[in-house]
């Protein structure tokens, strides 16, 4: 379980790292590593080349954006360890979903060093954060040859562990919106052991005043091909589960048949929705 | 007078080291420039005919220095082209095969290995490895025991019905009892596979050195002096040319014990013909497709009773998954249809097995071997039995009981070592009552209740298990006392975290009366003890221990000779206390152990002030032969223990557990473990010995299973996917109560302890959930284990489905 | 031929230099060329925590990051953890105390975990101690007196600080 050789660069700048992945169709970039590594030692990959990023300077921020810019949310550097965006009272504060949600990213030490950028980019549709994103309606800056450009995640994510991203282009931060005032999230999954990959997941966010107004969004992860987020307005209470999976097609492995993972949808669904509710009242108890 | 070191929890000599990360693993060995390292090219398909190898590609890959396919072997000598040992013959086993150290013709499984490289480091002998090209023909593969049932493939052509052995016992007539008896059931069960899974792969050094002519060999096994014969016998090397050394070892559970693997063979063959250290370290995709499974089994059983639930007559089938090849014999299979009846008497008792093959990985002992399955079939029964007759499963259990005055007792079947399955001592009613005591049994009831109120489910389940610990042939022991009065101790058997340096050394102190930091045990390493057998089978602290014991009393009856002689005294007055002789109630008239092992080697030379005091013109009678003709000299004592029989440990577990109504997620409330081994040498050792199995067994019954797809590719290879537990996965918590009837075989009175905590899991858990799930469902019966929350979900929608 | 690359790893204080091709793995460089093989490794794809080291303070799996990649930062590993008098340190102590450890080779993952654990949080109570140790599988222990030697730890450490 030793990874095949490759060549190492280790550029200064991100323009470096552009000019190095755009000189070799068959280079990947090594952020935190901790997907990418073990697929190389498994040698499931084998890339001519490693463009590790890790010693490019300011790529580790994490950013509060005022509301005047985008209408507000964090922005985090390709760098920012998962660990620290979790430690982060200012990403707590604005967008409470992203800590709920990387709590069950892995184990902590996986954390230390995993990114969230390089997570969500590297677009496993098991994985939090990419339905994270896709639900807040969240983006992902990168930068190229023609200079930098961002990708909604509508946009994002295109296929099982393939993003929109061009080979020659590094994602350099990814923002997330901040959680509006009216808002209410919540996050659950159901994995065999604690720290694994989810059976299923769900992430809820609801927006508005209780009742038929009410925007319901949920986002799923371990249950389609690609991250996937359902609107959910208007349902019933007892219908919620069934209305979700009308727009979902669970997939079968050898940890769960499709009609248990179905199963876990209803169930779960209907469980974030509630907390997101609680959560959202827990902010305006004037409403109580 | 000093404390008894037997039965005092006494803190790990071997932590010292571990924890300042001073261990040496096999791995750890030979890390100085210079070491080659190989890796194996092995199957990517689970049955083919090999048309065509071709290493050209791999030649002049820098770094390469050689690479091996079945053609070069014989180069080495002719048996090592010959198939590997089989290491366990027995009559019923008519059609045993085993695998070549490298393919011949054929293969058999995913990860059989193929050709061997040895290159300068590990990353590019397995860019070698890549550049391999084999030509297959495809065969088709047999996965499963339903279809090697079926046998509409065969595995081996000359193996007609996929069928390796077929064994049958009988102690009465349980067909014709069954069939008179009052009350009738049938129960047909399953359980899968799964694996050791050490956190330590296999591995193995060797050095073949030119100037002595000898080979040094360092490898993770449970059993040096078998690799050492065998290495020796298929190198054409005298056994004397052939040291093993067994470092530390990083777990073993079962799997370490078969031997020798390809690589324990083609590492010592490399490193002769290439003069140079060569390593192989095996990885975790090598562990899972290349080492050994076990558990697998389907189970049809019927049984005969009477209103009572007394048993009258039972009836086992079993069909054993044995994998491709047999190179352990029948042992597993052997101890299921033995080890199955438990506690109880039968009665009249049939079982008949069939160990089969299919194209995976091989399997051999897992802790427990057979034991987990065995006790599987008959708790069920047990419970099957009560629920079918409206009675405590405890009361069912308690009636088939053997009774405390009924020992020795002859269940009238032939064990796993040849010999007659024979229990020398238990106390299993006492045994029950105080598992019933420590789980809250009987208070039980009424938190279900209270919990169904809530609309919670829970369940208790509890099983019972006899284990037979401590078989032969033997095991052996040397002490050494030095002339620094430090004592040196050696056996055998290999050691992978059971703290022997520690217990052994306990056993010594207590019989030789030196301090227990004096004492310095080694295992496992030929050269310091050449005869052993290995650590299996829950053996090391009976076998050894009792060789130990008996060793270190040869040791203290020679110093107590000769210090009476010394002193002048009687050697019925001598007392030795903390390494010091001296006449019991006259403490002035001493003398200490290591002046008693300087005089015990009459000298000619002296080369420090203590070996003065015995040479020639110092001590002596010049009338008599300075070494008396029935004696040697030194101090030492050295001894074997080989007994009649195994003896047999108990053990009940009681587990409460939770099912989610919703998720079908299973949760362990309370966990609790009766036990008895007889007497205690360490009780800290022990309960984390049984800790250990409790978590194994969590993972057996709850998490781990081979996920095989019908083509026999292993899809959960990894750590990823096969899903050992964590310590958010077990229990938070695990009572332990002892019980302790000592064993009449062996002088300590102790029996095995090591495999204990993992035989009743599936049981228990089974019969837990299935007692929880009654809440909401009603007759709703746990059949196939391991149960996972999709399974179980699936489990209540069809039997939902099918009562609606 | 492989390229190879001049290392600079700072490992329990002392500065080794190496030369490695890119693709040796921490875990590697640090049991095979600094011959330091307190570091073990279990399955090498991050998931066993056997070779959890210390990089920079934060536990790290040695197994997934390049040797390459390890220039610059400060590396603990099981052998840094005996303190300079040669005294076990107290989560070593815990562990010899509680039996927290059989076979020996998931241990230096765990002691290096839990040295950074408890730094962040001295005083974990029993729950947070058991999360402490989350991501490290141990086959033999069960766990069970691993978890109670993260709490002795906890206390042998606060007697310590309180002395």
């Amino acid at each position: 379980m030793k990874p095949a050789p490759f060549a190492y660069r280790r550029p200064g700048t991100i323009a470096e790292a552009v000019e190095a992945l755009a000189g070799e169709p068959n280079a990947k970039v090594l952020a935190g590593g901790q997907s990418l590594v073990p697929l190389l030692s498994m040698r499931l990959a084998a890339p001519a080349t490693l463009v590790d990023i890790n010693g490019i300077p300011g790529l580790d921020t994490i950013t509060v954006l005022p509301e005047s810019e985008n209408g507000g949310g964090v922005r985090v550097g390709a760098l920012a360890r998962h660990a620290a965006v979790l430690a982060s009272d200012d990403v707590r504060r604005v967008q409470p979903l992203v800590p709920l949600a990387l709590s069950h990213v892995a184990h902590a030490t996986i954390r230390n060093r995993g990114t969230t950028v390089g997570s969500l980019v590297h677009a496993d549709a098991a994985a939090e954060m990419p339905v994270v994103l896709s639900l807040l309606g969240g983006s992902v800056e990168v930068e190229g040859p023609a200079g930098r450009r961002t990708i909604p995640a509508s946009e994002l994510y295109v296929g099982p562990l393939e993003s929109s991203l061009h080979h020659d282009e590094i994602a350099v931060s990814a923002f997330f919106p901040a959680l509006a005032p009216g808002a209410g999230v919540a996050f659950e999954e159901i994995a065999r052991r604690h720290g694994d990959y989810a059976l299923v997941g769900a992430a809820a966010l609801v927006d508005g005043a209780p009742g038929d107004g009410q925007s319901v969004k949920v986002g799923y992860l371990s249950v389609s091909d690609v991250p996937t987020v359902v609107d959910l307005s208007g349902v019933a209470d007892d219908e919620l589960g069934e209305a979700a999976l009308a727009q979902l097609d669970p997939a079968e492995d050898i940890h769960a048949s499709a009609a248990y993972r179905a199963q876990l949808v209803r169930v779960l669904t209907a469980r974030v929705v509630r907390s997101a509710r609680v959560f959202r009242q827990a902010q305006r108890p004037e409403e109580l | 007078m000093t404390t008894k070191l037997m039965g005092q929890k006494v803190q790990r000599v071997e932590d010292q080291r571990f924890l300042r990360g001073n261990g040496r693993y096999v791995d750890d060995v030979a890390v100085e420039g210079g070491t080659l390292h190989a890796a194996v090219l092995r199957s990517p398909h689970a049955h083919a005919r090999i048309l065509d190898i071709d290493v050209e590609a791999v030649l002049d890959l820098e770094g390469v220095h050689a690479v091996f396919t079945w053609d070069d072997l014989a180069s080495c000598t002719p048996q090592m082209a010959e198939p590997l040992p089989l290491l366990i013959p027995h009559p019923a086993l008519t059609h045993g095969r085993t695998q070549y150290a490298l393919a011949k013709d054929e293969v058999n499984y995913v990860g059989e290995a193929i050709a061997f490289v040895v290159a300068d480091d590990r990353y590019i002998a397995e860019d070698a490895v890549g550049r391999i090209r084999v030509d297959y023909e495809f065969l088709p593969p047999v996965v499963g025991i339903d279809a090697a049932r079926a046998a509409t493939s065969l595995v081996h052509d000359d193996v007609p019905g996929n069928i390796g052995a077929r064994l049958e016992q009988n102690v009465g007539d349980a067909p014709a009892a069954i069939a008179q008896a009052p009350h009738r059931l049938e129960l047909d069960l399953t359980v899968e596979r799964s694996a050791c899974m050490p956190m330590e792969g296999r591995g193995t050094v060797a050095r073949w050195d030119p100037d002595l002519n000898r080979l040094q060999l360092w490898t993770s096994t449970q059993s040096s002096t078998g690799v050492r014969a065998a290495v020796a016998v298929k190198m054409g090397l005298d056994l004397g040319q052939v040291d093993v050394i067994t470092p530390d070892v990083g777990g073993g559970f079962g799997v370490k014990i078969n031997h020798p693997w390809p690589e324990e063979l083609l590492v010592p063959m490399a490193a002769k013909a290439l003069g140079r250290t060569v390593k192989f370290t095996e990885d975790r995709r090598e562990h899972f497709i290349s080492s050994a499974h076990e558990r697998g089994q389907v189970q049809h059983i019927e049984v005969g009773f009477d209103d009572d639930g007394r048993l009258l007559g039972l009836d086992v089938e079993f069909w054993h998954d044995h994998g491709a090849y047999t190179p352990y014999g029948l042992i597993v299979p052997i101890i299921t249809s033995t080890q199955l009846l438990g506690p109880y008497k039968p009665q009249n008792y049939k079982v008949v097995f069939e160990s089969l093959y299919t194209n995976t990985v091989i399997v051999t002992p897992y802790r427990g071997a057979g034991r987990p399955q065995g006790c599987y079939a008959m708790e069920r029964t047990m419970d099957a039995i009560a629920a079918y007759l409206g009675k405590d499963r405890a009361e069912v259990r308690a009636v088939n009981f053997i009774q405390p005055d009924e020992f020795p007792y002859d269940q009238g079947l032939i064990f796993q070592d040849g010999r007659e399955l024979e229990y020398d001592s238990g106390d299993y009613p006492a045994m029950l009552e105080k598992t019933k005591a420590l789980v809250g049994w009987d208070e039980f009831p009424a938190f279900k209740a209270e919990m169904a109120a809530q609309g919670r489910q829970v369940g208790i389940g509890l099983a019972c298990y006899v284990e037979g610990t401590g078989v032969g042939p033997y095991e052996g022991a040397h002490v050494h006392i030095e002339t620094s009065g430090k004592v040196k101790v050696a056996t055998g058997l290999t050691t992978q975290g059971q703290g022997h340096a520690t217990v052994f050394a306990q056993l010594v102190a207590d019989e030789l009366g030196v301090k227990f930091e004096d004492v310095e045990v080694v295992t496992g390493d030929t050269r310091r003890m050449p005869y052993a057998v290995g650590t299996f089978a829950s053996r090391a602290a009976v076998m050894s221990g009792s060789a130990i014991h008996l060793a270190a009393k040869r040791a203290k009856e020679k110093a107590l000779k000769i210090a009476a002689e010394a002193l002048e005294a009687d050697e019925k007055d001598l007392q030795i206390v903390d390494g010091v002789v001296s006449v019991k109630g006259s403490p002035g008239t001493s003398i200490d152990l290591g002046t008693v092992s300087v005089l015990s080697n009459p000298l000619r030379y002296a080369f420090d002030e203590a070996s003065k005091a015995a040479t020639q013109f110092s001590v002596g009678d010049p009338g008599k032969p300075p070494v008396p003709e029935d004696d040697e000299p030194g101090l030492e004592g050295k001894d074997f223990y080989s007994p009649e029989r195994a003896t047999f440990a108990s053990g009940m577990h009681a587990v409460i557990v939770e099912t989610d109504p919703e998720t079908a997620e299973i949760t362990i409330l309370k966990y609790a473990v009766v036990h008895d081994c007889g007497h205690l040498i360490n009780p800290m050792i022990v309960e984390g010995q049984i800790h250990g199995g409790v978590a194994q067994g969590v993972g057996g019954a709850l998490y781990e299973r081979m996920a095989y797809d019908e083509s026999g590719q292993l899809l959960n290879a990894s750590f990823m996917d096969f899903l050992m537990p964590y310590v958010t996965e077990v229990p938070d918590g695990i009572d332990i109560d002892h019980l302790e009837t000592p064993s009449p075989l062996n002088p300590l009175g102790i029996k095995g302890a090591g495999e204990a905590g993992v035989i009743p899991s599936a049981a228990v858990f089974a019969a837990a959930i299935e007692d929880a799930e009654g809440t909401l469902h009603p007759g709703m019966g746990i059949t196939a284990m391991p149960i996972s929350p999709s399974e179980l979900y699936a489990l209540r929608q069809s039997h939902d489905g099918k009562n609606s | 031929m492989e390229e190879l690359h001049d290392v600079r790893l700072s490992v329990n204080g002392h500065t080794h230099e190496i030369r490695v091709p890119a693709r040796r793995l921490l875990s590697d460089a640090l049991r095979h060329d600094l011959r330091l093989t307190g570091t073990h490794v279990g399955c090498e794809h991050g998931v066993c925590g056997a070779c959890t080291i210390l990089v920079d303070g934060a536990p790290t799996r040695a197994c997934l990051m390049f040797a390459v990649s390890a220039q610059g930062s400060e590396i603990t590993t099981v052998e840094g953890l005996t303190r300079p008098d040669g005294s076990l340190g107290p989560v070593q102590q815990a562990f010899m105390e509680c039996h927290g450890l059989q076979c020996g080779f998931c241990t230096p993952g765990f002691l290096t975990t839990i040295t950074a654990g408890l730094r962040d949080n001295p005083t974990p109570t029993h729950d947070e101690a058991r999360d402490m140790v989350a991501g490290n599988l141990c086959r033999c222990t069960g766990y069970q007196n691993i978890v109670k030697a993260v709490e002795r730890a906890a206390e042998i450490a606060g007697e310590e600080a309180a002395s």
